[in-house]
C-alpha cells in the first residue's frame, strides 16, 4: 500500500519564527497547471506591522554585524539553498510549469546570486566610500551604511526575489517582504532559518500585494522600498504614498533581466552615503624645523 | 571707556546693483511673463531692485532651449571642452568675488564676512572642483561611459542663493546635462549675476536657463514633463510634494531637506573649542542653514558651566548692519521668516522653555533677532522637534552616551550632527551611530566641494559633493 505523503504546512517567516497569520486567513496557492499545491497563510496588516517591528530591532544588530560576519552568513544561505537543490527545482517546475533543467538552472542562479552578494559585503565601503580632499585641516571621509528598514515587492520568481533581497542584506539592511508566491518563498524561509540570519532581518509574508503594499508603503518605520514587484500603477500609488516619509523607492529602470549578472543599483539603492569630519590641528611631528 | 568696534560699512557701490533684473534663458537676458516682484534688502526692509520673473509659458521655452542645447551641443561636446567651462566660470566669480559678495549680502541680508570669505569663494570652488569631473566621469565608479540624464530642473533656496547655485549648477553641467534653475523668491539677484559670468564665459545657449519666480512657477517647473531630473533643496514640507508629484514618472531627483541637528557636548569636550563650534553651529548666516546645530545636548555635570560660558560668548557677538565687516549676525532674510522663527520661540515659551537673548543693541529697522537659547526644553516641545531656521538653540542635557544617541536619533530628520569630546574613540563611536548624512567631530558647518553632503531620512536622498554628488547627475552603464 502507497504511503500517505506528509504535506507541509506553507506559514509565514516572521521574527525568525513560522507563525500563521494572526487573522487566521489563508488562500489556495495552485501549481502552474492550476492544480492546488497548498493552503498558504494569507498575512494581514497586523502581520505586516509586526513585521515591521521584527525588522525595525533586528536591524541595529544586522546593520553593527562586521562585513565579515554578514558575507558569511549570505554564503551559508547559498550552502543551504544549495543543499535543498531538488526541493527548489521540484517547487519551482510545480509553480512556474517550467523544465527540470530551467528549473535546475533557476536554482544555480540562486545560490551563485547569494555567493555574489556574500563577497559584497565588506566591499561596499572601499567601492562606494572615498577619503576628502578638503581644503582645510581636516581628515574628511565618507562611507556607505545601511538605509534601514526595507519593504520588498518582490517579484514572483524566486530569483527574482533573491536578487531583490540578497543587495538588501548585504548593504545591512533589514527587510519586510511582500510576495504572493508561497510555496518557494517559504522554503527559501527555510533556509534563511538555518543559515545564521538573525531573526527579524528577514521577514516574509505571503499574500495579497494589493492589500499588503499600501499600508508598507505608508509605515513611517519602513525607510525604503524596492517595487520591483508591482505594477506600473501601484508603483505610482506606492511611490506618493511613500512620500510622506520621504522614503527612498527603488523601481528598476528596465524590466529586469535577473539571469544577467547584477550591478551595483541594487545595493546603492539602500545605502546612505555618510561624511564625517575631524580636525587634524596643527601639531608639528617634525618639530618647528620641519623636515 | 567705549572699546566697541567703529563701524567698517563695505561699499554698497561695489555690489554695482541694476534696477532691474532680467531671467535668463537660451543665453539671453530677456523679459519674463510674470509680474515683477521687488527684491527687499532685509537689513533695511526697503525694496533694493526689481525682478523680472517668468510664467509658465517662459518655463517651456527655457526647458526646450535647454533640451536643444543638450542634445545638439553639451552632451556631444567632449568632457575635457565642457570641463574647461566651467573652470572659466570658477575664475569669473572670482574675479567678481568682491562684487558678488556685496550683492549677497545686500540681498539675503547675511553679513559680509560670510558671502566675502565663505558663500563666493565656495561658490567658485564648487564650479573649479567638478569642471575636473568632466572628463573623468569613467572614473566616477558608474562604468566605463556613464551617460547625463539630460535637462535637469533644479529649484534652490534663500539662505545661500549663490552657492546653492553653484551646488546645483556646476555637478549637472560637468555631468553633460544642461539646467533650468529656480532662484528663490526673496533673492535672485546674485544667480542673475551668476548669468552676467555665464555670458561673459560665452557658455553655450540653453546650457543653464534661470527663471525667477514664486513657489507657483517652483512647482510648474519641477512638475515639468521636459525634465530627466529635479533637484531641490528646500523644506521637507515641498520636498513630500515633489517626490509625490514626480511618482511614477520615472523621473530622477534628488532632494536636500530640513533638519535639526543635533551637537552633542560630552564632559570631557574642549569646552572653548566646543562653544566656538556651538556658536558657529547656530549662529552663522543666522541659523538659516539646514544642517544648523539647532540643538546643543550637554552632558548634565557640565551643563551649568558650559550654558553660562557660552551665554557669555553670545553676549559677545555683534548683530546688525550685514555690511559692517565686524557684524556676526546679520538680518533675516524675509519678513516671512522674522515672524516665523518670533512664532516658535513664543510656543517654547508657551511650553514651559526659559528664553534668554543676547543684549546686544538691534538696528531700528530691518529684519533682525538676537542670538536666543532656550533652556530647560524637553523632545516634545515643538522648539526641540520642529525646524526653527533662525539664530534660536534649543538647550537639552544627557547623562549617558546611549542617552544622547537617543535623544540625538530622536528626530524625523538626519541631516547633520556634531560631537565634542576629546576621546577619540567616544568621538568615532558617535559618528558611527548618528543617523546624519553628515557629522562634524569637534567641529561644526564645514563644506566643502570633495566632500559628499546630504540627509538621512527626511532630510532627503541624494548626495551633493565630491565622486557620490556627481552620482546624482548620470545614469550609470548597465552593469556598473
Amino acid at each position: 500500500m502507497a504511503r500517505t505523503p506528509v504535506r507541509k504546512t506553507y506559514k509565514l517567516y516572521l521574527g525568525g519564527a513560522f507563525p500563521r497569520s494572526e487573522s487566521g486567513r489563508t488562500y489556495a496557492v495552485t501549481d502552474a497547471s492550476g492544480a492546488f499545491m497548498a493552503n498558504a497563510a494569507c498575512a494581514s496588516r497586523k502581520d505586516l506591522r509586526d513585521a515591521v517591528v521584527a525588522a525595525g530591532k533586528a536591524r541595529v544588530g544586522w546593520a553593527g554585524a562586521t562585513p565579515y560576519n554578514r558575507g558569511q552568513v549570505l554564503y551559508r544561505i547559498a550552502e543551504m539553498v544549495e543543499a535543498r537543490r531538488a526541493e527548489f527545482i521540484d517547487l519551482i517546475k510545480r509553480e512556474s510549469g517550467a523544465g527540470a533543467r530551467e528549473a535546475g538552472a533557476e536554482t544555480d542562479q540562486v545560490v551563485d546570486r547569494l555567493v555574489h552578494y556574500a563577497g559584497w559585503t565588506d566591499k561596499l565601503a572601499s567601492v562606494m566610500g572615498h577619503a576628502n580632499a578638503v581644503s582645510g585641516p581636516y581628515f574628511c571621509y565618507s562611507a556607505p551604511e545601511p538605509t534601514g528598514v526595507v519593504g520588498v515587492l518582490a517579484p514572483e520568481s524566486l530569483l527574482g526575489l533573491v536578487s531583490c533581497v540578497a543587495p538588501v542584506l548585504a548593504g545591512g539592511n533589514t527587510c519586510v517582504v511582500v510576495t504572493p508566491q508561497a510555496c518557494s518563498t517559504i522554503t527559501f524561509a527555510e533556509a534563511l532559518a538555518t543559515s545564521d540570519v538573525p531573526g527579524g532581518v528577514v521577514n516574509l509574508l505571503t499574500g495579497d500585494l494589493a492589500e499588503l503594499s499600501p499600508h508598507l508603503a505608508a509605515h513611517r518605520d519602513v525607510n525604503a522600498l524596492d517595487l520591483t514587484g508591482a505594477d506600473p500603477e501601484l508603483r505610482t500609488e506606492l511611490g506618493r504614498s511613500a512620500a510622506e516619509t520621504v522614503k527612498r523607492v527603488y523601481i528598476p529602470r528596465h524590466e529586469p533581466d535577473f539571469t544577467a549578472a547584477p550591478g551595483m543599483a541594487r545595493l546603492r539603492a539602500f545605502l546612505e552615503v555618510k561624511t564625517v569630519w575631524h580636525p587634524t590641528g596643527a601639531v608639528s611631528l617634525a618639530g618647528n624645523g620641519g623636515y | 571707556m567705549d572699546l566697541d568696534y567703529a563701524p567698517a560699512p563695505e561699499s554698497a557701490a561695489i555690489g554695482r546693483i541694476a534696477d532691474r533684473y532680467l531671467p535668463f534663458i537660451d543665453g539671453e537676458f530677456v523679459e519674463g511673463n510674470g509680474a515683477d516682484l521687488e527684491s527687499l534688502n532685509p537689513a533695511t526692509g526697503q525694496p533694493l531692485t526689481t525682478v523680472s520673473t517668468v510664467s509658465t509659458e517662459d518655463i517651456d521655452v527655457a526647458v526646450a532651449s535647454a533640451r536643444r542645447a543638450q542634445t545638439r551641443v553639451w552632451s556631444p561636446m567632449s568632457g575635457p571642452e565642457r570641463g574647461k567651462y566651467l573652470f572659466r566660470i570658477a575664475r569669473l566669480i572670482a574675479e567678481r568675488s568682491r562684487e558678488l559678495a556685496v550683492v549677497e549680502t545686500l540681498d539675503n541680508g547675511k553679513p559680509i564676512k560670510e558671502t566675502r570669505d565663505f558663500d563666493v569663494p565656495t561658490a567658485a570652488q564648487h564650479f573649479f572642483h567638478h569642471a575636473g569631473w568632466a572628463d573623468k566621469l569613467q572614473h566616477l565608479g558608474l562604468g566605463p561611459d556613464p551617460q547625463p540624464l539630460g535637462v535637469a530642473g533644479q529649484v534652490i533656496p534663500w539662505n545661500f542663493p549663490l552657492l546653492m547655485a553653484a551646488w546645483k549648477i556646476a555637478p549637472a553641467l560637468a555631468a553633460g546635462n544642461t539646467v533650468v534653475i529656480k532662484p528663490a523668491e526673496t533673492t535672485s539677484v546674485s544667480i542673475l549675476v551668476l548669468a552676467e559670468i555665464l555670458a561673459e564665459a560665452d557658455l553655450p545657449p540653453g546650457v543653464v536657463n534661470i527663471v525667477p519666480g514664486a513657489g507657483d512657477i517652483g512647482a510648474a517647473l519641477v512638475s515639468h514633463d521636459g525634465l530627466d531630473k529635479v533637484a531641490f533643496t528646500g523644506s521637507t514640507q515641498v520636498g513630500k510634494s515633489i517626490q509625490s508629484a514626480l511618482a511614477g514618472t520615472g523621473r530622477h531627483l534628488t532632494l536636500e531637506l530640513g533638519g535639526k541637528g543635533a551637537n552633542v557636548v560630552f564632559d570631557d569636550a574642549a569646552v572653548d573649542q566646543a562653544i566656538e563650534g556651538i556658536v558657529n553651529g547656530i549662529f552663522f548666516n543666522q541659523g538659516q542653514v539646514c544642517c544648523a546645530g539647532s540643538r546643543l545636548l550637554v552632558q548634565e555635570s557640565i551643563a551649568d558651566e558650559f550654558v553660562a560660558r557660552l551665554k557669555d560668548r553670545v553676549e559677545t557677538l555683534r548683530v546688525g548692519d550685514p555690511m559692517d565687516k565686524n557684524t556676526d549676525v546679520g538680518a533675516i532674510n524675509s519678513q516671512t521668516q522674522y515672524a516665523r522663527i518670533g512664532s516658535l520661540v513664543d510656543a517654547g515659551r508657551e511650553e514651559g522653555a526659559q528664553v534668554w537673548t543676547t543684549s546686544c543693541p538691534l538696528p531700528e529697522q530691518g529684519w533682525f533677532i538676537p542670538p536666543t537659547i532656550l533652556e530647560g526644553a524637553s523632545p516634545t516641545m515643538r522648539i526641540a522637534r520642529e525646524e526653527i531656521f533662525g539664530p534660536v538653540l534649543t538647550v537639552m542635557t544627557f547623562r549617558t552616551p546611549d542617552e544622547a544617541l537617543a535623544k540625538a536619533n530622536n528626530t524625523p530628520y538626519g541631516l547633520s550632527a556634531g560631537v565634542w569630546t576629546d576621546k577619540g574613540s567616544k568621538a568615532m563611536a558617535m559618528a558611527s551611530k548618528l543617523h546624519a548624512g553628515v557629522v562634524w567631530d569637534n567641529t561644526f558647518n564645514r563644506f566643502d566641494p570633495t566632500a559628499p553632503f546630504g540627509g538621512y531620512r527626511e532630510s532627503g536622498f541624494g548626495r551633493e559633493g565630491g565622486r557620490t554628488g556627481m552620482a546624482a547627475y548620470l545614469e550609470p552603464d548597465e552593469e556598473a
